[in-house]
């Protein structure tokens, strides 16, 4: 069964929904937001051009720097009075990513959230533990207004307090699972270490999202946990999580295209790609009020297909995401562009520091960022407590400015390696893409 | 009284030390006295130096990070008391605080030696010259 019928209509019934959405979310976004219509005049463009779904790659595309340009509110398609709640995520730089909901998104948000939820068969039988986090972060509120509107018993938990959490998956006999997939593995470590064994719990189904794992993390997770481990996938600019979904097949995830409409690019050329191709996920959303966004560049590398799913579904699939076109990091959930930790060391000692981002994750154990700074003779002083102090400021303007912890190391001039004279600025030991799997 | 102070950066794992103080050795620089502080990832070595300046600058082409600081070092009678008679109490009571200090001594020598970093160097060494006339040496 599944949740909506649309999700398993013929591929034309989707597609003229979707066109006939499509032409209306470009007029409005052509009408309301004044972005939009300098981008549509510039590229040459008038509504009334979208006359097939082909005709999408007419249109300019969106970054996540038009979100910064025109923050706060800038990009927003209705007044403030309409918006009924705000959510953020990181942005490149000193500023968040800003993005609003009208009543009716929050309601859409709801039915595809449903629709994710559903698609591990969950009822209102279902007792839902919530671990993402609740506030300007979308996964928290997104998983629980999606599980509320199947009836399911949510436990709004939020992240932290791991023990605890523990015991409330014991007592209360929570059946899904919804947190990041390194958290779901921290979670199993630390049952463990209580002498609680995760396999005898009641969890059968895990919601798994909001950063990239591999194969092999999804291996552990359902061996530890005996769950089917589903891959769900989001961004807050387009809605948050809710974008697609995994169903038990675990064949790839089931984009709700009614709501977003995908296509895949060369990342270079900007170029449409054909099914099965590996390019840049691009999203235009169909009917979000608040914030339109017309082909929205994901920086998430995948592909779609458009075979239909042993489960019945007829929605495009993407595969699992294999990685970025930029450099953005997820870390515990939270994205971290290196330019914004360039951004707070900046603050913090006001001279160019050279630095790299080092993420590890060791085994059952959440990710660990480390901003490793040389010390240069601007900074340097002969009194260890200053030079501590430093450390201690930088730890919390990272902390503020990236919205996850970092450890900051102070090290020798020159340790840090350098390629050409540029300084290699992430080392990522995590194999978050399973790019180490045969 | 004022002595120059080495001041070097150096990462808390095996080896360091000998890699700065080789650089000294090399450079045919007389180690006077030394004193480590340490944070769990990182020290700071304080050094006098026969050849401060020169030995800032080798410490500096070898990619190190160091710097010059202005201390006072003074010299009492090597016996129970003195140093809280003659150094700390004339020093609370004008209201310069410390830093940082270290000691040394010759074995052969009737004195020790006291390193002090202070936040007043002006009032610090005057107060010094006064409490200890001419134990006080000049640097």
């Amino acid at each position: 069964m599944v949740w909506s019928e649309i999700e398993c209509a013929p591929r034309e019934k989707i597609e003229a929904l979707q066109l006939r959405r499509l032409q209306k979310v470009v007029e409005r976004a052509y009408r309301q937001i004044p972005f939009y219509r300098r981008a549509f005049q510039r590229a040459g463009i008038v509504p009334q051009d979208i006359q097939s779904l082909e005709d999408l790659a007419l249109l300019p595309f969106t970054r996540k720097s038009d979100f910064c340009d025109n923050y706060p509110f800038g990009l927003l398609a209705v007044s403030l009075e309409e918006v009924v709640r705000v959510h953020a995520s990181s942005g490149t730089t000193g500023k968040p990513t800003v993005v609003a909901y009208t009543a009716r998104d929050i309601e859409t948000w709801a039915e595809v959230m449903a629709r994710t939820l559903n698609c591990g068969e969950v009822t209102r039988r279902d007792i839902v533990h919530n671990a993402y986090g609740y506030g300007l972060f979308t996964g928290g509120l997104g998983v629980h207004y999606g599980a509320e509107r199947i009836g399911a018993t949510v436990v709004p938990v939020s992240g932290g307090n791991t023990q605890r959490q523990i015991m409330l998956l014991q007592d209360f006999r929570a059946t899904v699972l919804c947190c990041t997939p390194s958290y779901a593995l921290y979670l199993a470590e630390v049952a463990q270490e209580m002498g609680v064994n995760p396999a005898g719990l009641d969890l059968r189904v895990g919601f798994l999202g909001a950063e990239p794992w591999s194969e092999n993390m999804r291996r552990e997770i359902e061996e530890r946990w005996q769950i089917k481990a589903l891959d769900i996938y989001g961004l807050s600019e387009i809605i948050g999580p809710g974008v697609s979904s995994e169903c038990l097949a675990q064949e790839g995830l089931h984009i709700f295209e009614d709501h977003f409409l995908p296509e895949i690019v060369d990342p270079d050329t900007g170029e449409r790609l054909p099914y099965g191709e590996y390019g840049e996920l691009v999203i235009t959303t169909l009917t979000k009020e608040a914030l339109p966004v017309i082909r929205y560049r994901t920086g998430d590398i995948t592909k779609l297909t458009i075979e239909p799913c042993a489960c019945g579904r007829t929605m495009v699939r993407m595969a699992k995401v294999s990685g970025r076109t930029d450099d953005m990091l997820i870390v515990r959930g939270v994205n971290v562009f290196p330019s914004q930790v360039e951004t707070v060391l900046l603050q913090v000692e006001g001279v160019q520091p050279h630095y790299v981002i080092i993420v590890d994750r060791e085994r059952g154990a959440m990710d660990t960022l480390e901003v490793w700074v040389e010390v240069s003779e601007e900074i340097f002083t002969d009194e260890l407590g200053q030079l501590a102090d430093l450390q201690r400021r930088a730890e919390h303007a990272l902390r503020e400015g990236l919205g996850v912890s970092a450890r900051v190391k102070l090290v020798e001039p020159h340790s840090i390696e350098r390629s050409m004279g540029k300084a290699k600025r992430v080392i990522d030991r995590r194999d978050v893409y399973g790019k180490g799997e045969a | 009284m004022r002595v120059k102070q080495l001041s070097a950066f150096l990462e808390n794992r095996p080896g360091r030390l000998l890699y700065l103080l080789n650089i000294l050795a090399e450079a045919g620089i007389n180690l006077i006295a030394h004193n480590i502080v340490d944070a769990s990832d990182f020290g700071i070595v304080h050094l006098l130096v026969d050849e401060p300046e020169k030995a800032l600058q080798v410490i500096r082409d070898a990619g190190l990070v160091c710097s010059l600081t202005e201390v006072l070092q003074v010299a009492i009678p090597d016996e129970p008391g003195a140093f809280v008679k003659r150094v700390l109490e004339p020093l609370a009571k004008a209201g310069v605080n410390i830093e940082y200090s270290y000691a040394y001594s010759a074995p052969s020598s009737k004195e020790a030696r006291i390193v002090l970093k202070v936040d007043d160097l002006e009032l610090g060494e005057r107060t010094l010259q006064g409490a200890l006339g001419g134990d006080a040496i000049e640097g």
